[in-house]
C-alpha cells in the first residue's frame, strides 16, 4: 500500500490553506529523521500556480497546487550523494536532513522546482507528505485536512487500485514526458493547459438589442466540425479544451431568425470574441 | 451552624491545596496578611493568618486584620459559605450590603482569588498525544482549533476532526440526493497563520513610554508617530495610566477620557471587548466611541426602512435557507457577494461545501461585482460588472423590465407590499420623465442593456435566490459607498416583486440557514460577558439572569462618533447618528459631541491599533494623534504596528492563546443573533492557555484589573474572581452542563452540539410572511411594541408589509439623500464628479482582506505576507497588491509587479501592480486593512509604503444624516513609482519630505 495525492484543479480556489498548514507544521519545528526547521518566509513547499484565461467579461481563473511529486523515478534520488534521499516502501520520498546537508545541487535536480534551499541550515527541503505525522497514525497530511474545498485528497492504496482510479477519472501528472512517474495526480488539468474560444451573441428584436439564446454555434477547424454548442440566456458560448497555439478556427453562428455569421480566429491563448451581432433576416 | 465552625474547614481546604499543588503553595507565599471573617455585630468570627505561605486560623476577632469579610448575620453567612456557591445569593448580598469586604484592593482580591483557586487544584486539562506533545483547544476568529504544545512552546494548530463520541451530523435530502457535511471543523487562513502571529517578532513584550513624553513636564504631543520609546516597568506604566485617569477627572471633569476600540477582538467571551473592556470603561467613566454600523451600513441606514429588522441592523432572517435553496432554487444571483473571501465573518469555510452542493445540483449562478471575485471564479457563471457605486441603477433597470413585461409576482405585490404604484411611477418615468430603462442604466453602469434584459428575464422566470451582500442573507456587499443605502434598499425592493419567502425564492448564498440546533443556549460574545452592562450589551436578554453578576453602568453619557473622531478631537465638535436597534426610527436621533456639560476629550485609552488602514481618510486619524488637545494617549495592544507608535504609554496585551477563555464558534449573539446558523456543526470551545504570556505581556482582563485595583475598584471589576473562575461561570450559565460535566469539558476542550431533528428544524425565513401567516421563525424580533396589530403579525414596518415607499423615511423627511422612494442619486464622488474626474479618473474599490482578518493576520512577520495575492516581495519589501485592468495599466506604462503609486487629494499609497482581466477598465481593486503603516515622510502627510489603502478613501458619510462609511466612492489616479518621493498631484497631501521616522522600538 502506498501514498498518493490527487489534486483537483477544478476545486482549488486559492485559499492557501495548504501552504499555511505546511508553514505551521514546519516553521519553528524540527522532526529529527524527517525534516529540519522550515524558514518562516521564502519557501513554498506547496506552491499554488494561477492561470487566468480570457478577457472581460468572459474570464475564468484556475489554481493548481504544486508540490514534491514523490516520483517513483525521482531525479533527485539519482542526483543525491550518500543516499541523502530515499524512497520509502509506502511511496514517500524523504530528504534526510542530516545526510543532505550542503547538497545545494539537489535544488536544480528537481525538474518541478519542488526542492527549496534552506540558506541558514544549508539543507535542501521539500514537502514530505507529512511523513512524520502519518507515521504517528494521522490519517492524512495536513494540507488535505486544511483544504476547504476538497481539492486535495490523499489515497493510501496499492498501485493496481491506484491505476484503476487514474484511468477511471482521467487523472494526469505534471511533466509526463520527463519519465519521473509522479505519485501526485491531477484532475481537470485542462483548466490550466487548454484554451477556450468564446463569445456573446446579440441581435435586434422589436427594435432593441437582445442577447440571443438558443443559437447553434459550430466550431470548425481545417474545414471540419469539431464541436457544437447552443448559446445560453446571455447569448454566451464557450468552446473549451482547445490546445493553445493551435492555429485557425472558424466559429459559425446559426439562428432561424437571423442571418448566419462566421468568425475566424487564430488561437494563441484563450480568446473572448466579444459581441457578435447578428443581422435580422 | 456558626460561622467560625463553618470556616474551620477553610484552613484545611487551603492547606490540602498547598500539598497537592506546588504552584498553589507558591501563590500562597505572595502575601502576608490577616483575614477576618465575622458577623456584623462582632458576635462571631474566625481569622486567618497568612505568613510566608503558611496558614493558621483562630476563632474570634483579631485586633488589626488587613482584610475583613463581614456577614450581616449567621443565616447569610451559612447561605453563602456552604458550597456550592449560589451566585445569585452572593450578588444579592453584596448589593444590599449584607456581605461586605473591607481592606485594600490588592489584598482583598488576592484573598478571594486564592480561596477560589484552592478549589481548582484538582482540575486537569489537555490531552497527552504522545511524542512529548500535549493538545489543547482554542478559538481563532476563523474557527476552533486544536493547539499542540511541546516543552512550553506551540508546535501546531489544526482544525478539529470529530470522533465517534462527538454528536452527529445532519443530512439534507434534495432532488433525490442526500447531503451531509464532513465531520470536522473548517479553519480560515488567518486562523491557520496563528502561530506566526503569536510568536511574531513584533509582539509587544513589555510596557513602554514615549521618550519625549513626561506626564509631569513636556508632553510633546506633536511628536507622536515620530519619537522612539523606552522600556518601563508595569508599575511605572500603570501608575502613569491610573494617575492620568484621576487627573482627567479632577482637572477636566466627566467626559475627558475617551475609550477607543475597533469592531472585532481576539476570541473568547470573558476577554472580548464587549465584556472586560466595557466593564472597565464603565468603571473609569470613559466617554465611549460610537461605532458606525460598519458591517451593515446601507442595510441599517437604508434597507431597514423597507422591511424592518432593526435588531439585526437591517439584515434579513436567516433560517432554513440552506435546505430550501438546495431543494427548490434554480438560479442564484450573487450581488456584491463574495463569501469565499468574507467567510460569513467568523464562519471559516463552512458554506463552501454547501455552495459546491448547489453547483453540483445544476443551480445556475450569476455574479454582479465590478471585480470577478473569488466566489464568482470558483462557482462559475455569468459575470456582470457594473461600475462601482452604480448598482442601484442596475437594480432599477431590472425592475423596469419586470414592470414593463409583467415579470413579477402580482399577487405578492398586491397583498404583501405597499406603495407599488408610486414605485412604478418612478421606475417607468411617469414622475420625473426619465424611464429607468436598461438603456438608461447602460449609460450609468456600463452594463449593456441587452445583458440587463437577459438577467431580468432569467431571474423572473426561475426560482431565484438573491445573494445580497457578503453573507447572502444581506449584510456587507456594496453597502459602503455614497450609494450604499440605495443599493441595499434596492435589494429589498427587487425581492418584494418576486415573492420573498416562497419556495426557492429568498435571500442567501448557502452561507446562512443551516439545520443546526438554534435552541441550545450558549452566550455569544455580544451578550456582554462579565460586563454587567444591561444598556449597551445583550446581557439583559439571557446572560444577566443565567450568570448573576454585578451590574455596571457608565455614568458618562458622552460618545464620539468613530468616523468623526478626528474632527471631534481637533476641532472640538462632531455630530453623528447612533446604532439603536430598538426601532427603525432610532437612527434618526442625532448624537452631538461634546455632550452638554461634559468635558471635551483630553485623553485617549486606545484599545488595539487598526484605524489607520480600516477607517476612511485615515490621514485624519494620524493628524488627530498629533494634536495638543490629546494630552495623554495610552494604547493597549498585542503587536507593535499601526497606531501603536502614536501612543505615550504602551501596555502589552497577550493573545487568547496565552490566557483562559471560553467561546462558541461564530457566535456573537446580540446583533448577530443565530449567526451560528452558518455552521455545519455548533462547536463550543474551552480556550486553554496553551503557553504562558510572552515576555511581560498580560491578558486584557488582568491589565484592566490592575488599573482598577489602583483606584479601589479591583473587587468590583473582577468580583474577586480570576478569568478561569469567570470561564467556569460562563459554562454554568449555558446549556452545556445538561450535556457534559465541567471536568470532562475542561479536559477535552470542546463540545459539539447535537444537530436538530429533522421534524423540528426551524421554518424557512419569510415563508410565514409570503403565506400571510404569523411569524414562525425562532427570532425574538422585533419588540412587541413594533407590531402594529397582533403579535407576530407582519414585519416591523408601519404597514407590517414591505413598503416600496418607506413610511419611516416619509415621517422623517429630513434627509433629501434618502427619499421615501429609493430614487437613484449618483455617487457624490464618482464619474459624475466633474471637478475630480479629470485628475482622478479611476474608481477604487477596497473590499475586505482575503487571507487576513482585517489587520489581524497582516504584517508583523505573519506567514500570510508570503501569499502572492496578499503581498508580494520586491527587493526585500512586502508590498500590498493593487489590481488593475490591462488596458489601464498599459496606458500608464505599468506592467505586472511594477511598483505604483495610488493617489488622490487625500493621500498616496505605494502598491505592487497585478494586471488582470477580472476588472473592467476604469476600476482599481485593492483590499483594505494593512497592518503596516510606513510613511515615507511625515506621518499623516506623506506617501505610505505599507499599503494603507484607506488613506485614499473619503471621510464623508454616505448621506449627511447618517453616521456611515462610504469607502467605495473613491476616485484615484495611478502612476509608476520610481522609488523616490515627489509632490503629489494635489495640494493637501503635500510632502514634508526627507527622513523615514526613527525606529520606534
Amino acid at each position: 500500500m502506498k501514498w498518493n495525492l490527487i489534486v483537483d484543479v477544478g476545486r482549488c480556489h486559492n485559499s492557501q490553506n495548504c501552504y499555511l498548514s505546511v508553514v505551521d507544521e514546519y516553521a519553528g519545528n524540527e522532526y529529527p529523521g524527517y525534516t529540519a526547521e522550515m524558514p518562516l518566509h521564502g519557501h513554498k513547499w506547496i506552491d499554488i500556480l494561477k492561470r487566468e484565461r480570457g478577457q472581460a467579461p468572459m474570464v475564468d481563473v484556475s489554481y493548481m497546487p504544486t508540490m514534491c511529486n514523490h516520483c517513483d523515478d525521482a531525479p533527485c534520488i539519482a542526483a543525491a550523494e550518500n543516499g541523502a534521499i530515499k524512497k520509502r516502501d509506502d511511496g514517500i520520498v524523504l530528504i534526510d536532513p542530516v545526510k543532505a546537508k550542503g547538497q545545494k545541487h539537489l535544488v536544480d535536480a528537481c525538474p518541478y522546482g519542488a526542492i527549496w534551499w534552506n540558506e541558514e541550515l544549508e539543507v535542501p527541503q521539500h514537502w514530505n507528505f507529512d511523513a512524520h505525522l502519518l507515521d504517528r497514525g494521522w490519517k492524512q497530511p495536513r494540507c488535505v485536512q486544511a483544504c476547504p474545498t476538497g481539492a486535495l485528497r490523499s489515497v493510501f492504496t496499492g498501485d493496481e487500485e491506484m491505476a484503476v482510479i487514474v484511468k477511471r477519472d482521467g487523472l494526469q501528472v505534471r511533466g509526463p514526458e520527463l519519465g519521473t512517474r509522479p505519485r501526485v495526480y491531477y484532475r481537470n488539468m485542462d483548466l490550466f493547459e487548454k484554451c477556450f474560444i468564446g463569445g456573446s451573441i446579440a441581435g435586434i428584436k422589436d427594435g432593441k438589442e437582445e442577447c440571443i439564446s438558443g443559437a447553434v454555434v459550430v466550431l470548425n477547424r481545417d474545414g471540419a466540425k469539431i464541436a457544437e454548442l447552443t448559446s445560453d440566456d446571455f447569448g454566451d458560448f464557450k468552446f473549451d479544451g482547445l490546445d493553445p497555439d493551435s492555429g485557425a478556427y472558424t466559429v459559425e453562428i446559426l439562428h432561424p431568425d437571423f442571418q448566419s455569421k462566421s468568425e475566424t480566429v487564430n488561437l494563441g491563448e484563450s480568446i473572448y470574441l466579444g459581441l457578435l451581432s447578428l443581422q435580422t433576416r | 451552624m456558626a460561622l467560625s465552625f463553618i470556616l474551620y474547614f477553610l484552613k484545611w481546604h487551603l492547606r490540602i491545596a498547598c500539598w497537592r499543588s506546588p504552584e498553589f503553595a507558591k501563590r500562597l507565599k505572595e502575601k502576608n496578611l490577616v483575614a477576618q471573617f465575622k458577623i456584623a455585630d462582632d458576635s462571631d468570627g474566625r481569622y486567618f493568618e497568612f505568613e510566608n505561605g503558611k496558614i493558621t486560623s483562630k476563632s474570634g476577632l483579631h485586633p488589626e486584620p488587613d482584610v475583613s469579610v463581614i456577614f450581616k448575620n449567621q443565616r447569610i453567612a451559612k447561605d453563602l459559605l456552604i458550597p456550592p456557591i449560589d451566585y445569585q445569593k452572593q450578588i444579592d448580598a453584596i448589593k444590599n450590603f449584607n456581605l461586605m469586604m473591607i481592606g485594600p484592593d490588592e489584598q482583598s482580591n488576592w484573598l478571594t482569588e486564592i480561596i477560589l483557586e484552592a478549589g481548582r487544584v484538582g482540575w486537569r486539562w489537555g490531552t497527552d498525544v504522545g511524542h512529548g506533545e500535549i493538545r489543547y483547544t482554542n478559538h481563532t476568529n476563523g474557527g476552533p482549533v486544536f493547539v499542540y504544545t511541546k516543552d512550553g512552546k506551540i508546535v501546531r494548530l489544526t482544525p478539529i476532526d470529530f470522533t465517534d463520541d462527538d454528536a452527529g451530523t445532519w443530512t439534507i435530502e434534495a432532488r433525490g440526493r442526500k447531503f451531509s457535511p464532513p465531520r470536522k471543523t473548517s479553519l480560515a487562513p488567518h486562523g491557520l497563520a496563528s502561530k506566526s502571529l503569536i510568536y511574531s517578532k513584533d509582539r509587544l513584550l513589555y510596557p513602554m513610554k514615549r521618550v519625549d513624553f513626561d506626564p509631569n513636564g513636556a508632553r510633546n504631543c506633536d511628536q507622536r508617530g515620530l519619537s522612539g520609546y523606552e522600556r518601563i516597568s508595569w508599575d511605572e506604566a500603570l501608575d502613569i495610566v491610573a494617575s492620568e485617569i484621576k487627573r482627567m477627572n479632577r482637572e477636566h471633569g466627566p467626559g475627558a477620557i475617551l475609550a477607543v476600540r475597533s469592531s472585532h477582538h481576539t476570541w473568547g467571551n470573558v476577554g472580548y471587548y464587549i465584556s472586560a473592556y466595557v466593564r472597565f470603561t464603565n468603571i473609569i467613566g470613559a466617554s465611549t466611541t460610537m461605532l458606525n454600523p460598519d458591517s451593515w451600513e446601507g442595510w441599517y441606514w437604508g434597507a431597514m426602512h423597507h422591511y424592518g429588522h432593526s435588531m439585526r441592523n437591517g439584515a434579513a432572517e436567516i433560517y432554513g435557507q440552506v435546505e430550501d435553496c438546495l431543494k427548490e432554487c434554480e438560479l442564484i444571483v450573487y450581488w456584491a457577494s463574495d463569501p469565499e473571501v468574507t467567510n460569513g465573518v467568523y464562519g471559516s469555510f463552512e458554506g463552501t461545501i454547501r455552495r459546491q452542493w448547489a453547483k453540483s445540483l445544476g443551480i445556475e449562478m450569476v455574479h454582479i461585482d465590478p471585480y470577478l471575485n473569488e466566489t464568482a471564479a470558483f462557482m462559475g457563471g455569468r459575470w456582470i460588472a457594473p461600475r462601482p457605486t452604480t448598482s442601484p441603477a442596475l437594480a432599477h433597470a431590472i425592475t423596469y423590465v419586470w414592470m414593463t413585461e409583467g415579470l413579477y409576482d402580482k399577487d405578492y405585490v398586491a397583498t404583501r407590499t405597499t406603495g407599488f404604484d408610486k414605485w412604478r411611477a418612478y421606475i417607468i418615468g411617469d414622475d420625473d420623465g426619465t424611464p429607468k430603462s436598461p438603456e438608461w442604466a447602460e449609460a450609468e453602469t456600463g452594463v449593456p442593456a441587452r445583458d440587463i434584459r437577459a438577467l431580468a428575464r432569467q431571474w423572473a422566470n426561475k426560482k431565484t435566490y438573491l445573494a445580497a451582500g457578503s453573507m447572502g442573507t444581506t449584510l456587507g456587499g456594496a453597502c459602503r459607498s455614497a450609494t450604499g443605502a440605495q443599493w441595499a434598499r434596492s435589494m429589498i425592493c427587487l425581492m418584494a416583486m418576486q415573492g420573498l419567502g416562497k419556495p426557492g425564492i429568498n435571500f442567501g448564498n448557502l452561507q446562512f440557514g443551516a439545520p443546526i440546533d438554534y435552541n441550545f443556549f450558549f452566550p455569544g460574545y455580544a451578550e456582554g460577558g462579565m460586563s454587567g452592562d444591561l444598556a449597551n450589551t445583550g446581557s439583559a436578554i439571557n446572560l444577566y439572569q443565567r450568570m448573576p453578576h454585578l451590574l455596571s453602568m457608565n455614568p458618562n453619557q458622552q460618545s464620539v462618533p468613530r468616523l468623526k473622531m478626528p474632527e471631534a478631537i481637533m476641532e472640538g465638535s462632531a455630530e453623528g447618528y447612533p446604532i439603536d436597534i430598538r426601532s427603525i426610527e432610532g437612527q434618526f436621533i442625532p448624537v452631538k459631541y461634546p455632550a452638554p456639560g461634559h468635558s471635551p476629550v483630553r485623553m485617549m485609552y486606545k484599545y488595539g491599533s487598526s484605524y489607520i488602514s480600516t477607517q476612511p481618510d485615515s490621514n485624519r486619524y494620524i493628524k488627530m494623534y498629533q494634536s495638543d488637545n490629546l494630552e495623554f494617549v495610552v494604547t493597549q495592544a498585542i503587536w507593535n504596528e499601526g497606531e501603536v507608535r502614536f501612543a505615550d504609554v504602551i501596555l502589552p496585551a497577550c493573545t487568547n492563546f496565552e490566557r483562559w477563555d471560553i467561546g462558541e464558534w461564530a457566535n456573537p449573539g446580540g446583533y448577530g443573533h443565530d449567526w451560528i446558523g452558518q455552521l455545519n456543526h455548533r462547536v463550543i470551545g474551552l480556550q486553554h492557555p496553551a503557553i504562558k504570556p510572552l515576555g511581560e505581556s498580560k491578558s486584557d482582563f488582568r491589565i484592566f484589573h490592575e488599573i482598577c485595583k489602583r483606584m479601589g475598584h479591583g473587587a468590583y471589576f473582577s468580583e474577586g474572581m480570576s478569568e478561569l473562575d469567570w470561564v467556569k461561570r460562563m459554562f454554568d450559565a449555558s446549556d452545556l452542563p445538561k450535556h457534559i460535566t465541567w471536568k470532562k469539558f475542561l479536559k477535552k476542550g470542546y463540545f459539539v452540539v447535537p444537530p436538530e431533528g429533522e421534524k423540528t428544524r426551524p421554518a424557512t425565513s419569510y415563508r410565514w410572511f409570503a403565506e400571510g401567516r404569523k411569524k414562525d421563525v425562532p427570532e425574538p424580533h422585533p419588540l412587541p411594541g413594533s407590531y402594529g396589530e397582533d403579535f407576530l403579525d407582519g414585519l416591523q414596518t408601519q404597514s407590517g408589509k414591505i413598503e416600496f415607499e418607506s413610511q419611516s423615511l416619509k415621517r422623517y423627511g429630513q434627509d433629501p439623500e434618502r427619499p421615501p422612494l429609493n430614487k437613484y442619486i449618483p455617487s457624490w464622488e464618482g464619474l459624475h464628479s466633474s471637478d475630480l474626474v479629470e485628475k482622478y479618473p479611476l474608481q477604487l474599490i477596497s473590499p475586505h482582506s482575503r487571507y487576513s482578518f482585517h489587520t489581524k493576520g497582516d504584517g508583523k512577520g505573519s506567514s500570510i505576507n508570503d501569499i502572492e495575492d496578499h503581498r508580494t516581495q520586491i527587493d526585500g519589501y512586502y508590498y500590498w497588491i493593487a489590481r488593475l485592468n490591462g488596458d489601464d495599466a498599459r496606458a500608464r506604462n505599468i506592467r505586472d509587479r511594477d511598483l505604483i503609486k495610488l493617489y488622490n487629494g487625500r493621500g498616496a499609497v505605494i502598491c505592487a501592480a497585478q494586471l488582470t482581466e477580472r476588472l473592467r477598465s476604469g476600476v482599481v481593486h485593492a483590499r483594505q486593512a494593512s497592518a503596516v503603516y510606513d510613511p515615507i515622510g511625515k506621518p499623516g502627510y506623506s506617501t505610505d509604503r505599507g499599503g494603507c489603502i484607506n488613506l485614499l478613501t473619503p471621510g464623508r458619510t454616505q448621506t449627511t444624516k447618517t453616521h456611515s462609511a462610504a469607502y467605495n466612492s473613491c476616485l484615484i489616479e495611478i502612476e509608476l513609482w520610481d522609488g523616490t518621493e515627489s509632490q503629489t498631484a494635489a495640494g493637501e497631501a503635500a510632502e514634508i519630505g526627507g527622513e523615514v521616522p526613527a525606529e520606534a522600538v
